[in-house]
């Protein structure tokens, strides 16, 4: 099996993988950092985003072995020095979640918004943006604010 | 999934090479397709070629916009160029799947693949665009051979697409809310040869609306759609939409992009 290295959270990491191993299979499977979640497993519900060299994917669609030398980000290594990230906090100053499966991908795709589009951002914008992650329980009312409050202070 | 030899050439043509040394090799671009396929046991290539390490974006405006193959649908979306030049573009490449998915996706990747409901075909074929690859050039006329389908060879890799610039286009979808992918999706140019209208999700593969185009023929307007129609006739039915109702979104979805027209 080929092997890998990337840096994950700041730390360098490695391990064996086959061709078919997913990026998510890699980072949950081989390093147990279990925060990234699977949910649909078929490219819709966003509950496996993590930063890419700064961009947020779908960690479910893919491979490992194509991001070899890759800088990753998971919800783990949001905190720093025990602080929640202002995201972190925002979701669970708002009660921007019930269960909380969802919420890792949440919280990285809306940091990925904030990168991309600034700290000022829209209630449409927000919901726009977050087409690409499926929340069954909160019907999106307060992860919507949770954004908007997390930007602000990022 | 069902496992494979993976190759990264760092080349196109040691790329070719890998491709035409195993029969059941597939190019990976963004993946955002095939690896969702393989997942479903839709596919399951003996090798990946995986094309990321040709680092082959980037985009050119000049008297044509010429968007190299592995650009992704975010590049595409946040371009100056774009935005300048064919404005339906930059609109369409930023609806397309999710944030996420648009990190990822490419523009080579989606035309090559040519699924059905795609949204990039219909900017090809609504433009006129050609399609560069490894070997020669093709015409989005002659490109697109049915579902799932084009007139790549065996080994063939698309390495860019050259886009006429239009007076004027636009681009309106009907997306299905799940999956993100049009029910119905046209777009609709006012170019130098007369107006052109490209339909995607609503049949086999991509097509011209004819009577729509000679309706526009009129004048570039919304209101030159007025009761034109698409025969429902060989059109999707499914689930999601019957002929009759994707027959009427694609007059709705036409006059909706030539409203947004710029």
């Amino acid at each position: 099996m080929p092997a890998i290295s990337m840096t994950v959270n700041g730390q360098a990491v490695c391990g064996d993988v086959e061709g078919r191993t997913l990026l998510v299979e890699f980072i949950r499977e081989k390093l147990g950092l279990t925060g990234t979640h699977v949910g649909c497993d078929t490219s819709q519900c966003g509950a496996c985003v993590v930063l890419v060299n700064g961009k947020a994917v779908k960690s479910c669609t893919a491979l490992a072995i194509a991001h070899d030398g890759a800088a990753v980000t998971t919800v783990e290594g949001l905190a720093q020095d025990g602080k929640m990230h202002p995201m972190q906090e925002a979701f669970r100053d708002n009660h921007g979640l019930q269960c909380g499966f969802c919420t890792p991908g949440m919280v990285i795709a809306s940091i990925d918004m904030v990168n991309r589009l600034g700290k000022n951002l829209s209630e449409d914008t927000i919901r726009h943006e977050l087409e690409g992650n499926i929340c069954r329980c909160t019907g999106y009312h307060n992860i919507v604010a949770a954004v908007k409050a997390g930007a602000a202070n990022m | 999934m069902d496992n494979f030899n993976y190759h990264r050439p760092a080349s196109v043509d040691d790329a070719v090479k890998a491709a035409k040394a195993k029969p059941e090799a597939k190019y990976m671009s963004g993946g955002m397709t095939l690896i969702p396929a393989m997942k479903q046991g839709l596919a399951s290539p003996s090798d990946i070629i995986d094309l990321g390490a040709l680092k082959n974006s980037g985009i050119s405006a000049g008297a044509t916009l010429v968007i190299k193959a592995g650009t992704t649908h975010a590049e595409v979306a946040n371009s100056a160029d774009v935005r300048k030049a064919i404005p339906a573009l930059a609109a369409l490449a930023g609806g397309i799947g999710d944030p996420h998915v648009r990190h990822k996706g490419t523009i080579g990747g989606s035309v090559a693949n040519n699924d059905p409901a795609a949204d990039y075909p219909s900017a090809c074929l609504g433009l006129g665009a050609t399609i560069h690859t490894n070997a020669r050039t093709i015409k989005a006329a002659d490109f697109f051979t049915g579902m799932f389908s084009t007139a790549l060879q065996d080994g063939e890799v698309i390495t860019a697409i050259e886009f006429p610039i239009p007076k004027k286009a636009g681009y309106a979808k009907f997306p299905n809310p799940a999956s993100r992918y049009a029910m119905v999706g046209v777009f609709a140019a006012d170019t130098a040869d007369g107006p052109r209208v490209a339909v995607t999700g609503a049949g086999a593969g991509v097509f011209r609306a004819s009577t729509l185009e000679t309706a526009l023929g009129k004048g570039f307007a919304s209101a030159s759609l007025a009761g034109a129609s698409v025969p429902a006739k060989d059109l999707n039915s499914d689930l999601h939409a019957s002929s009759e109702y994707r027959a009427h979104l694609i007059t709705v979805m036409a006059k909706r992009a030539v409203d947004a027209a710029k």
